[in-house]
Parts: C-alpha cells; structure tokens; sequence
C-alpha cells in the first residue's frame, strides 16, 4: 500500500496534474478571502469593460472629505430609504473602530449617521486588524455614499474656516492629475466587466468552485451507483446480472447527453439548483462505471483467493467488500476522477443551451459561457468574458486527465514508458 | 481386482458431468464421471493438463455446479443449495490451491487467514490469548514461526512458506476431507518433499481423507492408496496404487507411466 502511493508520488504525469489541480483549488479557496465581493455584483454600469485599472470617475475629483448637509424633508426620505441596513452597521462599525463610542451613533438617524461619517472617515487611516481587502471595501462603501448624495442633491462644498458658511467646490481643470494611491476607489480588473458589469475574474473563481462541486457530487452519484451496480451484478451474476445489464444498456444505447436535456428541461427552470443538476448529471452517467466494473469483477470472481474466503465461510457482502472491492480500487478511483471531469463538461454543455441551473444564485463555468454566447461576446470580440472560462475548463479537464494517465501508468506497469 | 475395501464410502460421484460454454462451441471438461472414495484413503486423480481435473475439483468442492449427476456426501445426497448449506460442507471439505501466489487476498495479513480458521470453527468468542496459542500451534506444526509472520502479508513469504502456511490452515480447520489440487506443482523441488511430508503428517494427525490431483504419477505412486486415472474428462483406470502402476492395463495409463523421467536410463518398475 505505502509502497504504490509512492510509485504514484513518483510518477511525473500524475503529479503535474495533481498540482494543477491543487492550485486551481487552493486559487478558489484563498481569492474569496481577498476579495471579498459578492460574485454577482455589478461594479459598473455597462457591458464588457476591457480588461484594466479603474478609476472611479467621481473619485478622481478628489473633493475634500467635508461635507455640510442640508437635506429638506423629502430628500431626507429618499436617501434613508436608499442606504441599506447593511451599510449603515457597516458604516456604524468603522466609526466605533475609529474611535468613536458606540452610543453615540444611531444607525436610524440617517442625517446623524452621515454627518458623522462624513467628519471623520479617512480612508488612509489605518486601523488595526483590518485586512487591506476590508478597507478597500469601505472605501467603495464611502464613494457609494458620496454618490448617493451627490445624485440625490446633496450639496459638496468646503466649509469656510472661520465663518462656517459653505464656498463654492473645487474647480477641476484640464491639467489636473491625481495619484493614484490617493484615489479611493480603484478597481483593477484583469479580465474586465462582462455584459452585467461583473467583474469577470471574481465571477470565474466562484463560478470554477461551483463547477468543481458539481462535478464531485456528479463522480460521487455516479460512482456508487455504477460500483454498487457492477460489484453485485458481476459476482452475484445470474438473473441480477442480466437485469443489471439490460439497465445498463438500455441507458447506453440512449445518448445520455439527450437524456440530460429533456430531465433537465421536465425540472423547469425554478427548481434547476446547482446541486439539482449535479444529482442529475450523477443518474446519468453511472453505466459506463457499472459496465468496467462488472467486467473486472467477473475476470476476478474465479480467482483462488476468491475461492479460498468462500472457503473459509465468508458471506457474499464480506467477499465482495474484502476480496473484490480492493482489487478493483485503484480502477475505481480512476473512473471516479474521470467522472468529475466529465461531469464539468456536462454541466458546462447544459448550462450553454440554457439549461443549467437557475442563473439568480451562483455562477458556474457553463452559465458564464452561457451568457457570454447569448450577449454575442464572440461576434463583439469581447474575448475576455469566455476565453478565461474556456481555459479554465480546460484546464481542470486537462489536469484530471493527466492524473487518471499517471495513475493508470502506477497501477498497469505494461503502460509504463 | 482390488482387494476390498473396509471403510465407508464419505464422498462418491454418480455422472458427474460439467460442460462449458452455450450451443454449438461446447468443451465437455467432465464426462459422466462415476467414483467413490471411502474414508482415510489417499486418493490420487492423475491426468495431463487440459483432463478435467482442476473442474472435478471445483464440483467436489462446491465452487461450480455440476451440469449432470450428483455427488454423495458420506452416503447421502450432497445440499449445498443455501449459503448456509454450502457453509456446513465447507467445514467437512477444505483444498489446498496450486499457485500458493494467487491464492491469498494481498490485503489480508496472515494473522487475518489464520484467524478466519479459528472464527470458521467456532472460535470467535474464544479470548486473544486463547487464539494467539491456536495459530501458534498450526505454524509451529508446519515449521513457520508465528511471530515472524504477524504483521506480515503474504506475498512476503516465499512460494513453500504460502504453502505450509496453507497447511496451517487445513491444520486449523480439520475438515473430513482435503482436496489437494497439485500443491506441489508451483515449488521448486527441493521444497516440495518437506511439503508432501506435512501433508502426510497431518493427514495422520487429524484422519482425513486426502485427495490428491497430481499431474505427476511417480507422485501418485509414491502417496496414494488408490489411483485414478483422467483423460479427456473420464476416468480410465482406477485401482489400488500397486495395480494401477505396476500392472496398467489401459494404453493410455501405460503411456503416463513410460513419460516419467528417469534418472536411470534404465528403470525397472518392478523392482520399486
């Protein structure tokens, strides 16, 4: 045993696509700590922004951070009720960071809330124990506020030093420039907006982990059911066989990818979940396992080793759990990862004719192929909003299939080069 | 003819027959095959590959089903329809495998084989101690050290050692009848006379009956009471060893008797 998992350590194949797939996984798993926007939100107005570095246009005004707020009754209503609860804690939760003492911020009085907010936020100040990913956050929190006010006619001026009495804002010119650094709210978008204004990268990270969890619950379905299947069809054998394998056929004969279609069209499109159209994928890809294994199973039902524990008075579920199952192990656990890999691609495949699953929840990878198609992003040479997503199909494919070639090579020294 | 015989008839076939495969491409490997073997006795069934032998084998121990005839268990018609029949049986008739390399699960340790005999007997409740002792016992009988082989797997024992090991386990089980199928054909030579001589030692230990399948009939000669003889699925000739050997009436018998190879140029049957 320790003996084959360091041949399977050794073998080149197996680990250069182990670690793609370990980085892939470790990119999926660490990215949201960093970035912790939710995929689905739309950062900018506008379809298919380049890839670049943004700079908010309002922000590159720089005003100075003071603010005098005369809002009449009405005004008042309408930015209360457009600043969320979420924000306002939020907002409520970086003035006590800052020092300010809890009771005196009440996140119902909105007027207070952004007078106070507008006197001491400073988004250069540092605050202990605050991720950079946090601080940029509130950064496009404050330029959210300033644009709230700004649309809803809130007047930005500087305060006169000595009389109190409002001046006349900044005057941007031509030749002005601002650093960068002292810009709030930049975004860099290395893959651009697609056609919602999402931003492409975090959308692809989130939308890989979702695709990878479809295609393990997909492999796991569809592994024990074809195992369970192939283990007691072949060594039972007998009319079970038969039975088994008039199943087995009848779902082979018929193109499992049609079959896919109309199951996932009959769901309908409220019920399509993510994990709905795992369990789906996983129903319909088991024969494939079910039929290698049987056939493994029947090579090995005759063997003396096999005949020795029934000698020995074994029952048939301790013979096929302790004398089969072993044997055909490493085979399973390279079918399974075949499965996981072709369970991607058959997600991706559904969700591109419009048939994956619900588009109000998460992304997957066939989704955002999905609406970059129907958004024409390949007629607008928009390559951005698929060619990333291509790649990473690929590649999680790529990665899969070098493995199961690595582990095939361990596991049959005949196909060793 | 043979002298007669005094113990009771334990296991005897009527038309056995197993046939292979399904319409036209059909292999009879056992042909309406009739015996009876009494108890106590060495029996040998000899044939060259392809006879029948090893099938013969697998119908008397219940791992195939005869497609013709019956066999008799100690006189009454053999039951093996359940899993708990073919249980009970197992615990009367055990064999020995010819390829000691094949016939260990490689992931079972030998303390796991070993113990399975004890469980097999009844032994399950019995305390750790108890057991320890047991399988100490029945690899000491055969020469092998217990403790050298806890832990261990049994692909890490040469080919003699799986098979005295084997033996340990028949010395564990201590059915009514063992059927050897060419034990010795996979060892190399100089192993092969301290495994027939543990085979002997235990059939005279715990009283069984031996049935022994053996390509190799000076083996046959030099083990058995009596001597069967297959070709093409039927037995030939049987007899008494001294009959069958010394005075072979069938051609074919003759024929296995003249291809044993000698050291001598010469080799004068009668004066064996």
């Amino acid at each position: 045993m320790k003996h084959t998992l360091r041949q399977v350590a050794r073998s080149g194949k197996f680990m250069a696509g182990f670690i793609i797939f370990v980085a892939i996984l470790l990119i999926v798993i660490i990215y949201p700590l960093l970035v912790p926007d939710p995929p689905l939100q739309i950062i900018a107005q506008g379809t298919f922004f380049p890839p670049g570095i943004y700079v908010n246009t309002y922000d590159s005004i720089n005003a100075p951070t003071t603010y005098t707020l005369h809002l009449d009754d009405a005004a008042a209503k309408r930015v209360a009720s457009k600043l969320s609860q979420e924000n306002r804690t939020e907002m409520k939760n970086w003035l006590v960071a800052a020092g300010l003492p809890a009771d005196e911020i009440d996140t119902a009085d909105t007027e207070q809330l952004l007078n106070q907010w507008g006197s001491h936020y400073d988004p250069r100040l540092q605050i202990p124990g605050m991720t950079l990913a946090k601080s940029r956050a509130y950064q496009r929190l404050n330029a959210s506020i300033q644009g709230l006010l700004s649309t809803e006619g809130a007047i930005i001026a500087s305060r006169a030093a000595d009389t109190g009495a409002l001046q006349a804002g900044r005057e941007v010119k031509q030749t002005d420039y601002v650093n960068i650094r002292e810009v709030a709210n930049v975004r860099f978008l290395p893959l651009g907006t697609d056609n919602f204004g999402r931003d492409v990268l975090t959308e692809l990270v989130r939308a890989t982990g979702v695709s990878l969890q479809i295609g393990l619950v997909a492999g796991i379905i569809a592994t024990l059911i074809g195992l369970t299947l192939g283990l007691a069809a072949g060594y039972i054998g007998g009319l079970l066989d038969d039975f088994t394998m008039f199943i087995t056929n009848l779902f082979t004969v018929i193109p499992t990818f049609v079959l896919l279609i109309l199951i996932s069209f009959s769901i309908g499109q409220d019920k399509r979940g993510a994990f709905t159209i795992a369990t789906v994928i996983g129903l319909t890809a088991w024969p494939w396992t079910a039929r290698s294994v049987r056939a493994q199973v029947i090579s090995l039902r005759n063997r003396d080793h096999v005949n020795l524990s029934k000698l020995s008075g074994h029952s048939i579920p301790h013979i096929i759990l302790n004398d089969i199952l072993p044997y055909v192990a490493s085979y399973v656990v390279m079918a399974f990862i075949l499965q996981i890999s072709s369970g991607i691609l058959q997600e991706a495949g559904l969700a591109i004719l419009g048939l994956g699953p619900r588009t109000t929840e998460v992304p997957t990878l066939g989704l955002m192929m999905n609406w970059a198609m129907i958004y024409q992003a390949h007629i607008l040479e928009k390559w951005w909003a698929y060619l990333p997503v291509l790649m990473t199909i690929a590649l999680i494919t790529f990665s899969m299939n070098l493995m199961n070639t690595g582990l095939d090579q361990v596991f049959n020294p005949a196909l060793r080069d | 003819m043979d002298a007669p015989r005094k113990s009771k008839p334990c296991l005897s076939g009527v038309g056995l027959t197993k046939v292979f495969g399904l319409g036209r491409r059909t292999t009879v490997a056992v042909d309406h095959v009739d015996f009876e073997f009494r108890e106590g006795e060495v029996i040998s069934i000899v044939g060259e590959s392809g006879s029948g032998k090893t099938t013969l084998a697998k119908m008397l121990l219940g791992l195939i089903n005869p497609t013709e005839g019956e066999v008799y268990f100690q006189g009454q018609k053999r039951d093996i329809s359940s899993h708990r029949k073919r249980q009970e049986y197992w615990k009367n008739i055990q064999a020995i495998f010819q390829d000691p390399f094949s016939a260990y699960n490689i992931f079972n340790k030998i303390d796991t084989v070993l113990l399975d005999c004890i469980h097999m007997r009844g032994g399950r409740g019995l305390p750790r101690a108890k057991k320890i002792e047991l399988m100490t016992e029945a690899c000491g009988f055969v020469n092998l050290k217990f403790e050298e082989m806890t832990n261990k797997y049994p692909f890490e024992l040469s080919g003699g050692q799986m098979q005295r090991l084997m033996i340990a386990r028949i010395f564990l089980l201590k059915p009514k009848i063992l059927l050897a199928d060419e034990p010795t054909s996979m060892i190399d030579a100089c192993s092969r006379a301290t495994i027939l001589d543990y085979l002997m030692k235990l059939r005279d230990e715990v009283g069984m009956t031996l049935i022994f399948i053996t390509h190799d009939i000076g083996l046959a000669y030099y083990v058995s009471d009596t001597v069967y003889i297959m070709e093409h699925g039927r037995f030939v000739e049987s007899g008494t060893a001294d009959r069958v050997i010394l005075h072979p009436q069938e051609p074919y018998t003759k024929r296995l008797i003249s291809d044993v190879p000698k050291i001598y140029e010469e080799w004068d049957l009668s004066t064996v």
